[in-house]
């Protein structure tokens, strides 16, 4: 039973390159079924790999990034300008005391780090990391991706609640108060590109937007001038879900202490840290794969035409152009964290709830009067 | 337990709340502090919030209390001059010039005076450094960290200079009762100079990035209204009170040493709150006053170095000094306020009385009365604007 549900899982999370791998060369003794389970095991496996290295890679750019805005340097020591002190920073984390502080709901503050973490991994499952090369191809994919990251709230204020300490309290509520009102802005300007593109799919958002020379992004004003404001509207939003400064209320050091995370420490405290540099990631490759074209990019369009389409070349290429496209989202963010001050909890409710929300309606309506009346007599369009 | 100061303003409007009237809930009693990144120092603030609303907020001083003005009692009165360092940590010329001045005023002697020059450069550097710790850390407390490094990057400068002339980086004991330890080394007048003119450029940036942020201005204006009247009941001074908007700068008011020239050269101003982005007397105003100081100082400075004159530093005064009998109070402006010594002598090598007044220490009493009603993030802002120095609150 089990073994029929998980070999019927595959075929549908689309042409699986490794499960086809490990079926052409499978022994005979081996049975039918262990195919499929290896081949969901690698993949969760290089899930968990490349979150990880999303992570440690951002740690790393987060503290050049921050260093170099500051007039400094930023790490220098490990390694060539200091690229090993995410592994450093990890080592020591691992070797920290694990401490749950007394009174704590001991169930619930372990498990806290794990669920947040989870739901990262779980959403990075859905991302297509090259046009033929994607651990689950699912319709609703951006719907499952916004569905997994906002599950990361739960464990937020499970962190909060159980912690014992009233800044951890309140680093939790308002991380619930703050992630209610923005998942509406943010499902809201996604939809703008959904209905442009007419899919939920990651892959086929990104296929509706070859093009000549990248010159069928999404945000070019010709294929949809509200696509423009919703990105904005989009950018703050997520700013908001990672918790990121001018947002990062959650967490305020120097209002909470460190917020829901204050009393955690050693590789618990570093799940939220990976948590949170992983969400940033995701967040921006989901903008990259709505608004910028996902793998199309001048690069892919010169390696398809070079190779052919689908050829190992444009999959390389593609699968850069959505690495580079998705840290330059992440490097935005940083940077607006190391300029603008913290913005209170009203203005942020203000903003989300009276400003972002019915702006983001706008956007849909428009863009979906747009698509109606003017894409049907737009040549351009219809390439 | 923290008393709520008046019910009725905090606990609302029964209308407003009137959907809530059934549901019960509870204050809760959050310490912020002694270890709390907002409390700059060792500081207790307990207060009592109804969710994110503070309703109560009672501050406890003495965690950092060294019995300075006890040990004034029980040392020369030299030997005093390094604990004065000591309080305000971040002002520390300034504290030694307070200090001098009262046992100068007891003695009756004559200033040097190169030596007068030398300390107003030094005092008013080390207002500009205590300003930039101030409106730097005010923009971490707001959650803006790379401007408080920028201001780091020219304090370091401003550190560097004092180095150069006494050796210290922050507790200095450079004044002397008499003038100043030593004479400027050669070629440091030129490069306090030049320090002048890389600031003013690089005062713009703060300006730009956080005096006239946007978020800044949302987060200080209209926060912590200390209204005229509040200010002069409380007896503030220095930026809290020019910040109400009222005009009294001890520099001006009550001169000492070459400030009465200074000022007669007009080339300094007294910047005042306006109420430019708010209501006068909010954070925002006391941040402006701070911003606008560094400017004034560095005209100061800039007249200083114009008019330098040659001569001793030091007046000719024993090893061990004897005061004559008698008591003394001398009241500077401090980065953060009237700075009073008040000695007293009955002809030995020891004070029999030492007594400061701190301007933290007063200007802290305030905070009382504003954080109720304000939001949890409002009071970091409203603590981080008073700019107070443990150190000298509890001494």
């Amino acid at each position: 039973m089990l073994t029929s549900m998980l070999a019927a899982s595959v075929p549908q999370t689309g042409t699986n390159a490794i499960n086809d791998f490990l079926a052409g060369v499978k022994p005979d003794y081996v049975p039918g079924w262990a195919v499929p389970l290896t081949a969901i095991g690698i993949a969760v496996g290089l899930t968990v790999a490349i979150i990880s290295v999303v992570a440690m890679f951002s740690v790393w750019l987060e503290r050049k990034v921050a260093g170099h805005i500051q007039c400094r340097y930023g790490p220098m020591r490990a390694g060539w300008h200091g690229w090993l002190q995410p592994i450093a920073d990890g080592v020591k984390l691992l070797l920290k005391e694990d401490l749950v502080p007394l009174g704590a709901d001991r169930v619930l503050y372990v498990l806290a780090p794990a669920l947040v973490l989870a739901s990262v991994l779980a959403a990075m499952s859905v991302y297509p990391l090259a046009p033929g090369f994607f651990f689950a191809d699912i319709d609703l994919g951006i719907f499952f991706v916004l569905a997994m990251t906002s599950t990361t709230t739960i464990g937020v204020v499970m962190a909060g609640w159980s912690s014992n300490s009233k800044w951890s309290l309140y680093g939790a509520m308002r991380e619930a108060a703050q992630v209610v009102a923005y998942e509406i802005p943010l499902g809201i300007s996604l939809l703008v590109p959904i209905m442009v593109a007419g899919s939920f799919n990651l892959l086929e958002v990104s296929r509706a937007q070859t093009g000549f020379f990248g010159l069928n992004w999404y945000i070019w004003p010709w294929i949809n001038p509200f696509m423009l404001p919703a990105f904005v509207l989009f950018f703050i939003a997520i700013l908001a879900e990672t918790k990121r400064a001018p947002f990062d209320l959650p967490e305020a050091e120097s209002e909470l202490v460190a917020g829901f995370m204050t009393e955690y420490s050693g590789i618990r405290w570093s799940f939220f840290f990976m948590e949170e540099y992983a969400a940033m990631f995701l967040y921006s490759v989901v903008g990259a794969f709505f608004f910028f074209g996902g793998f199309e990019s001048p690069l892919t369009w010169g390696a398809a035409k070079l190779a052919g389409d689908g050829s190992v070349l444009h999959q390389v290429a593609a699968g850069t152009t959505l690495v580079v496209k998705g840290f330059a989202g992440v490097f935005l963010m940083m940077w607006l964290r190391w300029t603008l001050p913290r913005v209170r909890i009203d203005q942020v409710m203000t903003l989300g709830y009276k400003y972002l929300t019915p702006l983001a309606l706008v956007c849909v309506l428009g863009a979906g009067l747009w698509e109606v009346f003017l894409t049907p007599i737009l040549p351009w369009r219809h390439g | 337990m923290v008393e709520t100061k008046d019910a009725q303003r905090t606990t609302a409007d029964p209308g407003k709340r009137e959907f809530m009237l059934d549901v019960r809930t509870q204050d809760m009693e959050v310490n912020m502090g002694p270890q709390h990144p907002a409390t700059h120092g060792v500081m207790r603030i307990l207060v009592r919030a109804d969710g994110e609303v503070c309703t109560g907020a009672q501050p406890h001083l003495g965690y950092l209390h060294r019995c300075a003005e006890k040990i004034g009692e029980n040392v020369e009165w030299l030997q005093y001059l390094p604990y004065t360092d000591r309080y305000d940590y971040l002002a520390a010329m300034n504290n030694n010039l307070g200090y001098s001045m009262a046992v100068e005023k007891l003695m009756g002697i004559e200033i040097p005076r190169r030596a007068m020059m030398i300390r107003t450069i030094c005092a008013e550097l080390n207002r500009i450094g205590s300003h930039l710790i101030a409106f730097g850390t005010y923009g971490l407390d707001i959650g803006a960290f790379t401007p408080f490094l920028y201001m780091f990057r020219e304090r370091e400068w401003m550190m560097a200079l004092f180095e150069k002339i006494c050796g210290a980086r922050l507790t200095y004991s450079y004044i002397r009762i008499g003038g100043v330890f030593n004479d400027a080394p050669p070629g440091w007048l030129s490069e306090v100079e030049r320090f002048c003119d890389v600031f003013e450029e690089k005062w713009h940036e703060y300006v730009d990035l956080l005096m006239v942020n946007h978020i800044f201005v949302q987060r200080t204006a209209n926060i912590g209204v200390i209204p005229r009247a509040m200010a002069l009941d409380f007896g503030l001074t220095g930026p809290m009170l020019r910040g109400s908007g009222v005009d009294w700068d001890l520099r001006r008011d009550m001169p000492y040493e070459l400030y009465v020239e200074i000022w007669k050269s007009g080339c300094f101003q007294i910047p005042l709150g306006k109420g430019e982005r708010g209501t006068l007397g909010d954070c925002w105003d006391r941040s402006y006053v701070r911003v606008m100081e560094m400017m004034e100082s560095i005209q100061i400075v800039r007249w200083c170095l114009g008019s330098i004159a040659s001569g001793p530093v030091i007046a000719d005064i024993p090893k061990t000094i004897r005061v004559p009998n008698g008591e003394a109070y001398a009241g500077i402006e401090n980065p953060r306020g009237e700075l009073g010594h008040y000695v007293v002598s009955d002809g030995g090598k020891v004070a029999i009385r030492c007594r400061v007044r701190g301007p933290s220490f007063t200007n802290l009493a305030v905070l009382e009365e504003i954080l109720p009603g304000a939001l949890i993030a409002d009071t970091i802002a409203i603590i981080g604007s008073t700019d107070i120095v443990v150190g000298e609150t509890d001494r």
